[in-house]
């Protein structure tokens, strides 16, 4: 049983925290519903970045294996001098979205440029530097969906287990503790009421005896 | 819409190729290394940050400050030995700490593991 709040038992008190019942029922009403629409969008995210998770892994580490050979091909200072450059750039923009009031980034990639133009010269390096950059290259966007949706899921994990916390705080502890105090003092203002006409009784009796006797 | 640049950090081998693609790469060996990189970039405005698994288990207080913010996103990919199951794994923290217990990827490992 959860304790009650230390109020005064008035009328006052009661219709005061009659409201704030009112209000902590609609709440956790609202958060509950808030929770349920947020974990139902969360598995929908969490499938798409298991999936999304293994094939980067797996395409990555073949691409990154592809890098290794060719490293072992190339002397290091030409791989240095190769890579010093990029002829290409990354266009990603990024904004903002709402999903239930948690702000969550959105990325999105120009897929029109796709150019996979090489910034060194063929004559010194390996076919296989070739391979493992055209791969990475391919892969790029996905890389960035992913890590639009993990960061995504990050955030709306955290935001569920803190709406989750919320709720049960106010289902298991907010709640009853209203309602005990309603009781309490319902019952307070019973006593009360009984009392005094206890007491008003008592004195009509003793009146009349009063006027007997007399 | 903001127009961003994209990062690497983590150990040479693996992360060499990414500035091939055009992301600013910084290669670390210590946690600290990584720590100071992760901060780097991010202080230049780099908002999506790709991390090896080793580099982001050593960094994984530096990693924590980021995680609230949806500005900057990093991401652990691979590094040049393959999936340790380090990025896995947190994807799977997330599962047990949005729903409370791994309920949509955990049964799938124990059939595979019966």
């Amino acid at each position: 049983m959860a304790a009650t709040l230390r109020v005064n038992p008035t009328r006052m008190e009661l219709t005061r925290i009659k409201r704030r019942l009112v209000t902590a029922r609609r709440g956790h009403k609202l958060l509950k519903d808030k929770r349920d629409e947020m974990v139902r969008q969360f598995i929908l995210l969490i499938r798409e970045n298991h999936r999304l998770r293994l094939e980067v892994e797996a395409e990555l580490t073949t691409a990154l294996r592809n890098f290794a050979m060719a490293r072992a091909v190339t002397e290091p200072e030409l791989m240095e001098e190769a890579l010093l450059c990029p002829a290409r750039s990354i266009d990603v923009d990024m904004g903002i979205r709402s999903v239930l009031s948690v702000r969550v980034p959105t990325l999105k990639t120009d897929e029109g440029d796709q150019q996979t133009t090489l910034s060194y010269g063929l004559a010194e390096t390996s076919a296989q530097l070739d391979g493992a950059i055209e791969s990475l290259a391919g892969l790029l966007p996905k890389m960035i969906h992913l890590a639009e949706v993990e960061k995504t899921c990050d955030l709306l994990a955290d935001e569920i287990e803190k709406t989750r916390r919320r709720v049960n705080a106010l289902e298991y502890v907010m709640i009853p503790q209203f309602q005990d105090t309603i009781r309490f003092i319902t019952m307070k203002l019973d006593e009360n009421e009984r009392g005094s006409l206890t007491r008003l009784m008592k004195v009509k009796a003793m009146i009349q005896e009063r006027a007997e006797i007399g | 819409m903001a127009k961003i640049t994209m990062g690497a950090v983590g150990e040479r081998d693996a992360v060499l190729c990414f500035k091939a693609i055009g992301m600013q790469v910084i290669p670390t060996e210590t946690a600290e290394e990584t720590t100071r990189a992760l901060f780097t970039l991010t202080r230049q405005g780099v908002r999506v940050i790709f991390i090896t698994e080793n580099a982001a288990r050593a960094a994984a207080e530096a990693m924590e400050r980021y995680q609230g913010d949806p500005q900057v996103a990093i991401i652990t990919i691979p590094g040049s030995t393959g999936a340790q199951g380090y990025a896995m794994s947190r994807v799977k923290a997330n599962v047990e700490k949005a729903i409370g217990a791994d309920i949509l990827f955990g049964n799938n490992e124990s059939q595979k593991e019966g």
